[in-house]
């Protein structure tokens, strides 16, 4: 490809090199730690479903006990296969058990190991069939009827009624959009479980839940039938639930998923070693289920300055491209995040975006990238913040952007009402449709500002990494180098759930999804 | 003011268009029914009921659930006494940081303690991230900047128990608080909690506690128990101005 910004190729390899580093150093610490929520997702994808009297969710009441024994280093797979192996029973059976106080995991005489391990290993080979099965199913719906050109017309619902979710999605669908993502109740990220159950409260955002997921993903199969498109369903793999949301995810056929190395720790005060863990099961799913993931770094330029801090972007890129990598994920796959946040007032602004975006498709040539919209300048002037999004619409069709997250006019007022979506959709098909092959036909000054400012943050992101890689990831955030927010390793939230790995530990579902059915 | 104008008249202020009182008003809102001639006179009629005279529908359209979106003129009938009109508001001067900082250098042997949090369950720190980083927001200087104040950011989703805990460990002049999230009224529960913790724990007088967000009025905030609320638009130096006289008003 030539490059339209005359990027210097080899500092993007150098960059990339630093990067792999960092997720290498990082990778040999996740694989030597397992946490509670990555073993309630094997309690999940063994087929443990459900709650107890006390609406406690079952793959919390088996994990707990797991835990209260002593025996989490072992991990739920050999404690759970320890007891099928000794009981005959199934996984939800055991799990019901449990909960009524019939069975301890941990008190249970210790079984043959590779008894322990065929009976696991012969449950989670049905899973993983039924994974694959939804992989296919999407395919076929792609195939068949179809799928809306890139970027892809991205909208949220978030009315906290799964119900009413549901009509606004159709709607959205109706009116054009591609990509429906239900934004999440505001607290749910710190839920150290996973909500049961189809829900009609929420604040801000509507429960992530297996129930939840099923209705909207029956919904949105309907609608793209009856539009013939098939229209994506995206929901939020973020938070002390990573995997156990990516599980959930991947049996209701989801499309897409928010799933960021690094914005649980920065954003959310959890834990890192608790984040870095949990990400990387939860990327190996969503990289088998086919799921495109979303990376938040657009959330950097909320915090920090567009301008200033446009190279901390490229690294965290960068560095969440190598830990997907490692999960298994394909490029193809990786909903790399960026954001059009400069302020409106900024002289060029519009230069300096188009020249972001288009060096971020250089760069990630095979990504998805997601492109946010304009957020922090937004006023409530809703007939300037109209202007601001078609701007970013612009930016977006120009430089090949995968996933277009719209902008609302009424952004900073509330969430989306049914005709603010209406209207933002209109507003992205026009420009598209107008503006379809401007990319392809203008190239950049040799020299001028667009491609100055890309070799610039290029530049700068390059030097960040290698200094990361002399520092260590986990050191580089507790000097607050990215979005300046300073996070300590042993502190923030989910520390108490993470744990070595002993010697009789195994995770049947590593080897089946990592690098598998491609 | 202008003062050209022709049948301006105070007592009665209405809408303007392009002529003086002709009352013109846009509108555009959705009715959840499908869009036909029908449904253009049912919202014209809903106009004529809110006091709009000669409604016009200038465009109407399908949401894709059966549902119409318009786009509205009408002429309103209603007019408003702009004489008699009050509304509470921060009753203090706005100073510039480096009027704020002098100032608590004229009054003050110490630094001024301000802690700060989006707190409940609300994770959207933009609002407290402007007031309070060093960078601030669109040229205005955050809290951090300030010579004389030592703010902390305790950043998103902080339990009000946590932000209280903090501020009296950290013997805090100040609490500010950011509220963005207000689907269902959860800031309102939320900012009552925080009051109230304060008073059980016999340390609301001895705090200046201010609220902060796109939909929080001072006029809200008072009601609530707050000594001021700061809406959109506001920017470190309103806060800090208010806070650093207030404690002296109050001889902190």
């Amino acid at each position: 490809m030539t490059s339209k910004l005359n990027l210097d190729f080899s500092v993007v390899e150098k960059a990339r090199n630093s990067a792999r580093v960092i997720a290498e150093d990082t990778q040999t610490f996740i694989e030597r730690h397992t946490t509670v929520t990555v073993e309630r997702t094997i309690v999940r994808l063994l087929g443990v479903d459900g709650i107890d009297d006390i609406e406690r969710p079952l793959p919390n009441v088996v994990v707990d006990n797991i835990k209260k024994g002593g025996g989490l280093a072992e991990g739920a797979a050999f404690w759970m296969g320890n007891a099928m192996v000794a009981t005959g029973k199934t996984a939800q059976e055991i799990a019901l058990a449990i909960s009524a106080g019939e069975i301890d995991l941990t008190k249970l005489p210790v079984q043959d190991e590779s008894k322990i391990k065929a009976v696991i290993e012969e449950e989670a080979e049905k899973m993983v069939a039924l994974i694959s099965g939804n992989r296919a199913q999407r395919d076929d719906y792609l195939s068949t009827i179809g799928e809306g050109p890139k970027p892809y017309l991205y909208v949220i619902v978030a009315t906290g009624n799964i119900y009413e979710d549901v009509l606004q999605a159709q709607a959205a669908a109706r009116q054009g959009a591609d990509i429906i993502a239900v934004i999440r109740t505001t607290a749910q990220s710190l839920l150290d479980y996973v909500p049961f159950g189809a829900t009609t409260e929420g604040f801000g955002g509507t429960y992530a839940t297996q129930e939840n997921f099923r209705i909207m993903r029956t919904a949105l199969d309907e609608v793209g039938s009856e539009v013939g498109r098939y229209i994506r369903l995206c929901n939020y793999c973020s938070g002390l639930c990573m995997p156990e949301i990516a599980a959930m995810g991947a049996i209701e056929r989801l499309d897409v998923m928010l799933n960021d190395a690094l914005y649980g720790i920065l954003f959310r005060d959890i834990n890192m070693q608790r984040t870095l863990v949990d990400q990387y099961f939860s990327r190996v799913i969503n990289g088998f289920a086919g799921i495109i993931i979303n990376t938040g770094e657009d959330n950097y330029l909320t915090t920090s300055d567009a301008i200033e801090e446009a190279h901390t972007v490229l690294a965290s890129q960068l560095i969440n491209e190598q830990f997907a990598l490692l999960a298994g994920l394909p490029e193809e796959q990786m909903g790399l995040g960026h954001a059009f946040e400069m302020n409106p007032e900024t002289e060029d602004g519009f230069l300096l975006e188009l020249s972001q975006a288009q060096m971020a498709r250089e760069i990630f040539p095979n990504a998805p990238l997601k492109y946010m919209p304009p957020t922090k300048f937004k006023t409530g002037d809703i007939f300037k913040g109209h202007v601001q999004d078609t701007l970013f619409n612009a930016v977006s069709i120009m430089t090949g952007q995968g996933l277009q997250l719209l902008g609302m006019l009424t952004e900073a007022i509330h969430t989306p009402l049914l005709q603010d979506r209406a209207l933002s959709i209109e507003n992205a098909k026009y420009v598209f449709k107008n503006l379809r092959h401007l990319g392809d036909e203008i190239e950049f000054k040799s020299g001028g500002i667009i491609q100055s400012r890309a070799q610039g943050v290029l530049k700068e992101a390059a030097d960040m990494l290698e200094e990361i890689e002399n520092t260590g990831i986990m050191a580089t955030i507790e000097q607050g180098k990215f979005a300046g927010v300073t996070r300590k390793m042993d502190g923030g939230k989910g520390l108490d759930g993470v744990t070595q790995k002993g010697d009789r530990y195994f995770n049947p579902f590593i080897p089946m999804m990592l690098g598998g059915a491609k | 003011m202008i003062t050209t104008n022709n049948g301006l008249d105070l007592t009665k202020v209405k809408p303007y268009g392009d002529t003086m009182n002709d009352g013109m008003m846009q509108f555009s809102f959705t009715l959840p029914v499908p869009c036909c001639d029908e449904s253009k006179e049912a919202a014209k009629q809903l106009l004529i009921k809110m006091g709009i005279d000669e409604p016009q529908v200038v465009d109407a359209k399908d949401l894709g659930v059966g549902y119409t979106m318009f786009t509205m003129y009408g002429k309103c009938s209603h007019t408003i006494d702009y004489t008699t009109i009050e509304v509470p508001k921060v009753d203090s001067d706005v100073m510039d940081i480096h009027g704020v900082e002098d100032f608590i250098e004229a009054n003050f042997k110490r630094d001024i303690v301000i802690v700060g949090a989006c707190s409940g369950t609300d994770a959207h720190t933009v609002g407290i991230d402007a007031i309070m980083n060093m960078k601030g927001f669109d040229g205005h200087y955050g809290l951090e900047r300030y010579k004389g104040i030592k703010a902390y950011n305790l950043g998103a989703q902080v339990p009000n128990e946590e932000l209280v805990a903090n501020a009296i460990e950290l013997n805090a002049d100040a609490i500010i608080i950011s509220q963005i999230v207000t689907q269902k009224d959860v800031h309102i529960a939320n900012m009552t909690e925080l009051i109230e913790l304060l008073e059980s724990e016999g340390i609301r007088d001895k705090m200046i506690v201010c609220a902060g967000g796109p939909r929080i009025s001072y006029e809200l905030a008072k009601e609530l128990g707050y000594d001021a609320g700061f809406g959109s638009g506001s920017f470190a130096e309103h806060v800090a101005s208010f806070i650093v006289q207030e404690l002296v008003n109050r001889g902190m």
